[in-house]
């Protein structure tokens, strides 16, 4: 469901005539709410993250990021995102493309249907491979028959990952693909384009900076996942533990500035996140202005 | 079916999506319930209404019911406050409001544990006066607040910015004064936005596991959420337990999926009906 919200639009403050605004007092009173309730709420523990990792001092945090188990932690990581990133973008690009470029019945649920990994729980994420894939699930006996392992290793953290991730660079670029139409597209088949470069030279230039924002919004989303990850990994140090989960057994062993050490980086892709974001936002209002000169 | 089109690429790119989902999705989802067959309904029915699991369900529900209701108030607030007004720091406060989607839930969990706990920066200012957030159901509170703040003030947002002001003309002119404009005249056309943000925020904090599960203490009957009670009956290999309470917990989703659905087709049917 973060992708149904997450649809940017530009916000502009329209100047208001003084009748229809509210006195000053209420105004200031209003903005100090929202003020303090984010920072109270948002900033503070942003804070607190950098304050508990640097406790014991720079050498602690150091040692922490470095340690061979966070590298190996962060080699899973990588490599989950990876390969999760690319294969949901060529779905979200192949699913866009059917929604929004031809009328189907059913296109409605469609779209709902393809939300389904944002209202299931990550653990039942994670429990339905366990089903599938473990030990005593349907598939257990032949894989164990042919040595593959499935659940607690690498591949049932991709696939859980998968999952999870399913739905986010679908719903960037779907609503966006919607507005643009299918004109163009229409005149580049009528000069005799092919089907793939209709989509390379007519499609993309016109969604890149969308589909950058999905890609990047499902790349946190992927490098972050806690629940799912959790059910299928079996935590094997240095084997199946990604950042996330590293993050919790530090904790749990009352490691508190390694935790928050990890943590902290895990929280540098979280504003590196935005700050993509925002530029996105700000290439997409350019784009707005040149094909809108009377604004 | 699909109206004829020159654009080439209909069947090929619905028939792979279609797959995608069904392989990694559809059919995952139904081994729950296919799981759930396998015991007897008598069985099943034992399961699912265990106290403990019961109790499970009334610390999820009302947790996430209390974190989306105050979402909503303080989501309309600061919507209201980045649409409306300018005011120094405007442009950061919009950005970070984004970061409960951004930061992964495990993170949060420990920053919020850390803040709330005994020793911690708000812990510690709350301990005299007798409050304890970590570990209590405030704690979970918490946790589902910070997780559900986007999603009321970025679906109201777009809402406010488009409202017409010759709505709150009338009204003034009518002789309505600010507070009674704004309940009776704006609030009306926000709360279908409201409740569509509501029900996201109460949706995401029922399944939400990864930042409670520090924070929550984990007691049984307590501060037990229902996902935590699937991994700990999974972690006592006890399979079947942990498909039947998902199954239930499924089936609300579901619920809650289609409402989300609904009221979206009824806000963006009165918004083109609008413009």
């Amino acid at each position: 469901m973060a992708g149904v919200v997450s649809y940017h639009r530009s916000s502009h403050t329209a100047v208001r005539e003084r009748h229809i605004n509210e006195a000053p007092a209420v105004r200031w009173l209003l903005i100090g709410i929202a003020v303090l309730f984010i920072g109270l709420m948002i900033i503070l523990p942003l804070a607190v993250v950098i304050a508990e990792s640097l406790k014991k001092g720079a050498g602690v945090y150091f040692d922490a990021i470095s340690h061979p188990d966070a590298m190996a932690a962060l080699k899973l990581t990588l490599l989950t995102a990876l390969i999760v990133v690319p294969l949901n973008a060529v779905f979200g690009l192949l699913v866009a493309w059917a929604i929004s470029k031809f009328k189907f019945r059913g296109k409605q649920l469609l779209m709902t249907l393809i939300d389904l990994p944002f209202a299931v729980s990550p653990v039942i994420a994670g429990l339905v491979f366990v089903l599938l894939f473990g030990a005593q699930g349907y598939f257990g006996p032949w894989l164990a028959e042919h040595d593959i392992k499935i659940i607690f290793a690498v591949p049932g953290i991709i696939i859980a990952t998968l999952f999870i991730t399913v739905p986010f660079v679908a719903r960037e670029i779907i609503p966006l693909m919607q507005q643009q139409g299918i004109t163009e597209e229409e005149a580049a088949v009528s000069l005799g384009a092919r089907g793939f470069q209709v989509f390379w030279r007519v499609t993309l230039p016109n969604i890149k900076w969308g589909l950058l924002y999905g890609l990047i919004l499902c790349n946190a989303r992927a490098m972050g996942e806690f629940g799912a990850v959790s059910v299928v990994s079996g935590h094997i140090r240095g084997r199946t533990n990604t950042l996330p989960l590293h993050v919790e057994i530090l904790y749990n062993e009352y490691q508190f500035s390694a935790a928050f050490a990890i943590a902290s980086l895990l929280m540098l892709l979280a504003i590196v996140t935005l700050i993509v974001k925002a530029i996105v936002e700000w290439k997409e209002q350019n784009q707005l202005k040149r094909n809108s000169p009377s604004h | 079916m699909a109206k004829r089109s020159i654009i080439p690429g209909f069947r090929l790119t619905l028939g792979l999506s279609l797959f995608y989902l069904s392989i990694l999705v559809f059919i995952p989802l139904a081994i729950i319930f296919i799981k759930s067959f396998e015991l007897s309904a008598a069985e099943f029915w034992s399961t699912v209404t265990n106290p403990r699991v019961v109790a499970s369900y009334r610390v999820s529900f009302i947790t996430a019911l209390c974190a989306a209701l105050i979402n909503t108030v303080f989501g309309l607030i600061v919507a209201w406050v980045l649409v409306r007004y300018s005011f120094p720091g405007k442009k950061l406060l919009d950005a970070v409001v984004d970061i409960p989607f951004a930061l992964p839930t495990a993170v949060a969990g420990i920053a919020l544990t850390a803040l709330y706990a005994k020793n911690g920066w708000i812990g510690s200012l709350l301990e005299p006066l007798g409050i304890k957030a970590a570990y209590s159901p405030l704690g979970i509170i918490i946790a589902l607040t910070f997780i559900g703040i986007p999603f009321v003030v970025r679906t109201v947002q777009p809402v406010i910015e488009d409202l017409e002001k010759d709505m709150e003309e009338a009204a003034v002119m009518l002789g309505a004064y600010r507070l009674r404009t704004f309940f009776q005249v704006i609030l009306p056309t926000l709360y279908p936005a409201l409740l569509t943000g509501f029900t996201l925020a109460f949706a995401r904090g029922i399944g939400e596991y990864g930042s409670v599960v520090f924070i929550s203490g984990n007691m049984p009957m307590v501060t037990e959420i229902s996902p935590l009670l699937i991994m700990t009956k999974l972690e006592q290999y006890d399979y079947a337990g942990a498909t039947a309470i998902a199954a239930v917990m499924l089936i609300v989703s579901f619920l809650l999926l289609l409402l989300i659905n609904l009221l979206q087709w009824r806000m963006n049917r009165r918004m083109t009906a609008n413009s």
